[in-house]
């Protein structure tokens, strides 16, 4: 198995989630599969180009398209936030191919018909790789350690157009867990909202909101929380950080989880300390 | 008389559309096959507490006419048993039909209906007609009413039939420890039976007849919880379909009537009711309105209240559409009189927390976000088709609409008819309906069987003289 993925980290792997693409780099190298970071990237634009009915937007998702298209491999993405907005936009521009051709008449690095498969990592695992390859992997299992899987909205809706898992019911974060030697905890929350950007403008709805994740997870017994988004990662972390009266669950990326179980350690991020809590 | 007219019908579904066509047709003096596969005959109607606007207890207004059924000289009653095939008769507009009779395992004609079987089968399983709120045994019939009484193995589940298999097929050893012959496990149910009547060997046997026409009633079903994840569908057990209360709420039902929560049966102190689940929902494949449950929920709240006298009930609709005789005063009845709890508005996600379930949804009316919290949810999921209803569909070539209904000829002025001269249609077959407009339908059927054999009858007199 030595599949071949073009590879756009976006801005939040490259500083503040740097653990994150550290991890995910280091996971595909130990399955073999083959990560090629574009050359020249931008930003995915994060919601904006999604957030207003204006094709013009959608500058910046689409030059990473265009960016990706000339590599003939699929697109993988770790940042749940650039998957939603790179695969939105390819499909926005793939069926409305006169907004597509008013778009491309601005572009400075030829255009953007349609094609391009963008995937998340977690669609790669399950469906390329497969759970039993994952498993097999496996060096230090996870010893039934009790991880709540929390997906949030991003990476799974519109399911319509997203297309990774059932976005009320999903399982693939649970699956790769559960290969993993984890003890899934499933919890009422795994699919809601923890506030997004509203961390910026409106905290305390973010805090709220986070915090009945938090919280929900807590009570169904997790040990620790999993997600493949930056912003839920950050937003979970800070919601307890804020709250401070209760002990912390570590809010880690799948990749985290995998790198531990995978024996290495060095990406295992905040996983090292909850190992050290068991 | 070798050229006398075929004037016997087939009536496909024996719950209360093709119970009523039979009847009619039987009692004009002409022969009906009628057949189920279920092993015994009512349909869901048999499995409703009460029924609305009037508040009769289904059972109680249903059972003369199963039983009558099950007496009647003209009709032929095949139950636990399909239509394998149908085809046109050469020469003539009649139909040659072939019905499977499944091996019950049970020699009905030996059977005198006791239950001693049913009472000494040492095992359950989950009951499909108590929609998992009560067990049956794997010897069983439907209910104590059920007609005809007699009762069937669940070959898939007996531990006799199983061992005896295994052992014929040498997935077992043939023989013991001993050196004897293995014997297969269990068989309480024939050591216990007085006549004599279990019969280890029964084989599906074939009924091939000819028919004059044909009146299609397979029902309807429900569209199932596990499709609505965010309402916890299949995954909470205090979370119901409508069916699922309707048993709870039964007198003849696995609690006798109790509102008990499935997971530790205690009495729920606040019942949440939710319309729309599943239908009005393009996304999920199903538009249409099911036009039921606005009725039914306002019953079951209502009759939530009639046994919980201090508990409450609220209701979470998009509109409440009550057009039918009496239905908008009864629906009224239940706000004021019952006090159950009207919100305007869809419901966004039900989970569990702490012994209870949340429920997430909005106020249209007063524009607010509601968390309510209650012991028991009640989906009202949408009718579908029958899953297998291809197959009567198929058997015949007859139409259907996008989602799944059989189509009638003309929908204004041939509501019961199809393409086919003789073969008719009643019930939620068509599309969601209640009972009043079912039975009105399947007498409207029958009116069709009786108009075609009374003119051949007149034919074959004329052209005789």
């Amino acid at each position: 198995m030595a599949a071949s993925y073009s590879y756009f980290p976006g801005c939040t792997l490259s500083t503040t989630a740097r653990g994150y693409d550290e991890s995910g780099r280091a996971i595909c190298e130990a399955l073999g599969i083959r990560l090629e970071e574009l050359k020249e990237w931008n930003c995915c634009g994060a919601t904006f180009p999604l957030s207003v009915e204006n094709v013009m937007d959608m500058v910046g998702p689409a030059r990473v398209l265009i960016a990706a298209k000339d590599k003939e491999a699929d697109l993988a993405t770790l940042c749940a936030v650039c998957f939603h907005v790179l695969r939105r936009t390819e499909r926005y521009l793939s069926t409305h191919g006169e907004a597509a051709d008013r778009l491309n008449q601005f572009l400075d690095k030829g255009h953007y018909a349609s094609g391009l498969r963008v995937r998340h990592l977690l669609g790669i695992l399950r469906d390329d790789v497969g759970w039993e390859a994952v498993s097999a992997r496996v060096s230090s299992p996870l010893g039934g350690m009790k991880i709540a899987p929390y997906y949030g909205c991003m990476l799974l809706r519109p399911q319509i157009e997203i297309d990774l898992d059932d976005s009320e019911g999903p399982s693939v974060l649970g699956e790769l867990l559960a290969a993993l030697g984890a003890e899934v905890v499933p919890f009422p929350h795994a699919t809601e909202c923890c506030g997004s950007f509203l961390v910026v403008q409106e905290p305390d709805a973010t805090q709220s909101l986070s915090t009945s994740v938090v919280e929900s997870a807590r009570r169904a017994g997790a040990a620790l929380l999993v997600t493949a988004c930056p912003l839920c990662q950050y937003n979970l972390d800070r919601a307890q950080t804020t709250a401070g009266s209760k002990p912390k669950i570590p809010v880690v990326y799948f990749t985290q989880v995998m790198a531990a179980a995978f024996g290495l350690a060095e990406h295992a991020g905040e996983l090292r300390l909850a190992e050290a809590q068991r | 008389m070798t050229n006398a007219p075929n004037t016997t019908a087939l009536v496909i579904g024996a719950g209360i559309a093709g119970i009523q066509a039979s009847l009619d047709i039987a009692n004009s003096g002409y022969p009906v096959v009628l057949v189920e596969r279920e092993p015994s005959i009512g349909g869901h109607m048999a499995q409703l507490s009460e029924t609305f606007p009037t508040l009769d207890c289904s059972q109680c207004i249903l059972t003369p006419r199963t039983v009558e059924v099950g007496r009647h000289e003209n009709i032929r009653l095949c139950t636990y048993s399909d239509v394998e095939s149908i085809r046109p008769v050469d020469g003539t507009s009649d139909f040659a039909v072939r019905i499977r009779r499944r091996a019950s395992y049970v020699d009905w004609q030996k059977c005198t209906g006791c239950g001693v079987c049913q009472e000494k089968c040492p095992f359950k399983v989950p009951s499909l007609f108590e929609r998992g709120m009560g067990a049956r045994k794997l010897v069983y019939t439907l209910s104590p009413q059920a007609v005809p009484n007699k009762p069937v193995i669940d070959a898939s589940n007996c531990r006799y039939l199983q061992s005896k298999w295994d052992i014929a097929a040498g997935r077992a050893p043939a023989v013991d420890k001993q050196g004897r012959p293995s014997v297969p496990k269990c068989g309480a149910c024939a050591k216990f039976c007085p006549t004599g009547a279990i019969d280890w060997d029964q084989q599906d046997a074939f009924v091939d007849l000819h028919v004059g026409a044909i009146v299609v009633a397979t029902g309807y079903d429900l569209f199932p919880l596990t499709r609505l994840p965010e309402y916890g569908g299949g995954l909470w057990p205090d979370v119901l379909d409508g069916l699922a209360f309707e048993r709870l709420l039964a007198a003849s039902g696995p609690t006798a009537g109790k509102v008990k929560r499935p997971s530790d049966g205690a009495e729920p102190r606040h019942v949440v009711f939710v319309q729309c689940c599943g239908s009005r929902d393009p996304q999920r494949g199903v538009p249409h309105c099911s036009k039921i449950c606005c009725m039914y929920v306002a019953k079951q709240a209502m009759l939530y209240k009639h046994r919980v006298h201090d508990g409450s009930a609220t209701v979470f609709y998009i509109d409440v559409r009550a057009g039918g005789k009496g239905y908008e005063e009864f629906v009224t009845r239940a706000q004021e009189e019952d006090g159950v709890v009207y919100l305007r508005g869809k419901v966004s996600k039900i989970y569990p927390d702490d012994g209870h379930l949340v429920i997430k949804g909005v106020d249209t009316l007063s524009q607010k976000v509601v968390d309510l919290r209650a012991d028991m949810v009640v989906l009202a999921t949408a009718a579908i088709p029958q899953s297998d209803s291809g197959t009567v569909r198929d058997l015949l070539g007859l139409e259907c609409d996008a989602g799944g209904f059989l189509s009638a000829r003309d929908d204004e002025l041939a509501p019961v008819e199809t393409g086919i001269p003789g073969v008719y249609l009643a019930g939620t077959v068509l599309g969601p309906k209640d009972i009043p407009e079912t039975v009105a339908q399947a007498s409207g059927a029958a009116a069709k069987v009786l108009a075609r054999f009374r003119q051949r009858l007149l034919e074959a007199a004329g052209a005789a003289a």
